[in-house]
């Protein structure tokens, strides 16, 4: 092969590994428009122009972190809480990393923006998806990973930008955090068969509110989660259904 | 809070989300296997991590006055029933929003 046709081949690769991960994210574009919209007009609403959204979206990339980081915004400036609360929140991309060590291995230089830019939806897609043939694996992960970011951000620009225009009554739209939130624990409560974990994180969270009060409750809660979880790891081990 | 203050919040969380990207492929090795104890943290973490987002959710609803509390429990049923009948997220988290709407500005405000 001349140097001319290995270009061409090569280009061929990456269009081919282009139009193997697009159907994969289209699933993930109608949820990721319709709740990066939810988290630009609640930011708006919140009182933040659609230039943090963008932002947030862009550095932080993870939706559940940045809706509660809308409520930090209008606490006060705690930043333990902030950094704690972001760690516990994000925890699950290391057991991601650990399923993804052996994939990503060899992706180049792609492979930095493939780690920054994990999420549950591009995990999930490159963790289950079997690479198609005559396209390169580095490229494939690289747009899944790629366009889920870019739905999540215009998602929240456009909501941002929007979230100006509304005429209605938003009072109350906060409430799609709290509906967002329901929905996951109750996706990983029916995912369980002894429900511990989750029970765990509702009553402890309860607990050190009532105990602690709002504004300091959630250092004491993520300290005491760790240790519950530590202390009865046999029992729920041993009740199993953990996915 | 100031822009300062803004930025460094907005800044640490992008710190610590990096961190929990990016320290498996610094740690851990696809050929050697994880703690056992990592493993477990990681299965067991995240229902009561996402138990313990819904009440920071509601960490400001006061039961002794106003409604009670009361619009929030109707909102979060309505949210339970519509996903476990059509496990549909947008329907869960649009129909569920749009009713709490409805609950404030006209029967409880």
């Amino acid at each position: 092969m001349t140097v001319k046709e290995k270009k061409e081949n090569r280009k061929m690769i990456v269009k081919r590994s282009f139009l193997a991960a697009f159907p994969k994210t289209i699933p993930i574009m109608t949820g990721f428009l319709f709740l990066g919209m939810s988290y630009g007009i609640y930011m708006k609403v919140s009182g933040f122009s659609f230039v943090y959204p963008l932002c947030m979206s862009l550095a932080i990339f993870g939706g559940s972190l940045e809706f509660v980081a809308v409520s930090m915004l209008l606490g006060r400036f705690a930043p333990l809480q902030t950094f704690l609360m972001a760690l516990m929140i994000q925890a699950r991309h290391l057991f991601y990393g650990i399923a993804l060590l052996e994939k990503y291995k060899g992706t180049g230089w792609k492979k930095l923006y493939l780690i920054f830019g994990m999420c549950d939806e591009s995990f999930s897609i490159n963790c289950a998806t079997e690479v198609p043939e005559g396209t390169d694996k580095g490229w494939f992960y690289f747009f899944v990973t790629v366009l889920n970011q870019f739905y999540w951000v215009l998602g929240a620009t456009l909501g941002g930008i929007l979230g100006t225009f509304l005429t209605f009554d938003t009072k109350g739209l906060d409430f799609v955090m709290t509906a967002m939130f329901v929905v996951i624990f109750l996706e990983q409560w029916l995912k369980e068969k002894k429900h511990y974990t989750a029970l765990i994180g509702v009553l402890v969270s309860a607990g050190c509110l009532l105990l602690f009060g709002a504004d300091s409750f959630l250092i004491p809660t993520m300290v005491c989660i760790l240790c519950f979880l530590t202390v009865f790891r046999k029992p729920i081990e041993k009740a199993g259904g953990l996915s | 809070m100031t822009l300062a203050e803004e930025i460094l919040t907005i800044g640490l969380c992008a710190v610590a989300t990096m961190l929990t990207r990016f320290l498996p492929f610094c740690v851990f090795r696809a050929d050697k296997p994880t703690p056992k104890y990592i493993r477990y943290l990681g299965k067991a973490l995240p229902a009561a991590i996402f138990g313990m987002l819904v009440v920071y959710c509601l960490k400001n609803v006061d039961v002794t006055t106003g409604a009670h509390g009361v619009p929030e429990l109707i909102a979060i049923g309505i949210v339970t029933i519509l996903h476990l009948w059509k496990r549909n997220m947008l329907l869960s988290i649009g129909g569920g929003t749009v009713c709490y709407m409805l609950l404030v500005q006209c029967f409880f405000s």
